[in-house]
């Protein structure tokens, strides 16, 4: 009898990987908001790359492109129900 | 802080260094037709002044806005792609600052990437959705 826990099995746990590195992109664009919007949640909040798997890298360039976005417009600050 | 380039690299022209940027401004949706093109003329014309080489103008034409500026809903939205001194950044921006037909704007510069994205974007090898958004 041993007193370790049985590993929980879930199904299918997919490793997350980097939408970026994966694709080959090397540039975020902010004048594509449709794009961009896979990026934050509905309300309009910035994800966090832990659960979209984008690496730092990229997460940094992402960031970057929502702020110029919202600043021309393109993607609110604050709202609800975007989605 | 910008670091100064090293006088004996090749590189290093000492006329003048251009750079690529691009701008884009949100003209008030008040104006018409006419005025809104000189203005966009007006800046393009500015840039040229300036010793500036425009690449390309794109006028995305009346979009809605995602918050209201100025109590407006939409706006004109134009993109200047140019390869300029970077002195001349801070005068067009000043421009810009001044003029009360400009509701937003914003000039970034581009690195490497994101000038050939540009590129493929302008010949409009991308996607179907963006050369919507060029006609529009």
């Amino acid at each position: 009898m041993t007193l370790v826990n049985e590993p929980v099995n879930r199904e299918q746990q997919k490793k997350k990987y980097c939408r970026f590195k994966k694709n080959g992109i090397k540039y975020v664009d902010y004048k594509n908001p449709d794009f961009l919007l896979s990026f934050v949640n509905e309300q309009g909040k910035i994800l966090p790359r832990r659960l979209t798997g984008t690496s730092l890298k990229y997460q940094k360039k992402v960031t970057q492109a929502v702020k110029r976005a919202r600043h021309l417009a393109l993607l609110p600050y604050v709202t609800d129900g975007l989605k | 802080m910008k670091r100064k380039p090293y006088l004996c690299s090749p590189n290093y022209n000492f006329i003048e260094m251009l750079k690529n940027y691009e701008t884009v401004f949100i003209l008030n949706p008040v104006l018409s037709d006419d005025q809104m093109k000189d203005a966009v003329g007006q800046y393009e014309q500015l840039l040229k002044d300036g010793g500036a080489e425009v690449i390309n103008v794109e006028k995305w034409g009346l979009k809605k806005l995602a918050y209201a500026i100025q109590h407006k809903s939409t706006g004109f939205y134009n993109l200047i792609e140019f390869n300029a001194d970077p002195s001349l950044i801070a005068a067009l921006e000043i421009e810009f600052k001044r003029d009360e037909k400009v509701m937003r704007f914003l000039t970034v510069s581009l690195d490497k990437h994101a000038f050939e994205y540009n590129a493929r974007r302008r010949s409009g090898a991308f996607k179907k959705k963006k050369k919507e958004e060029v006609a529009a």
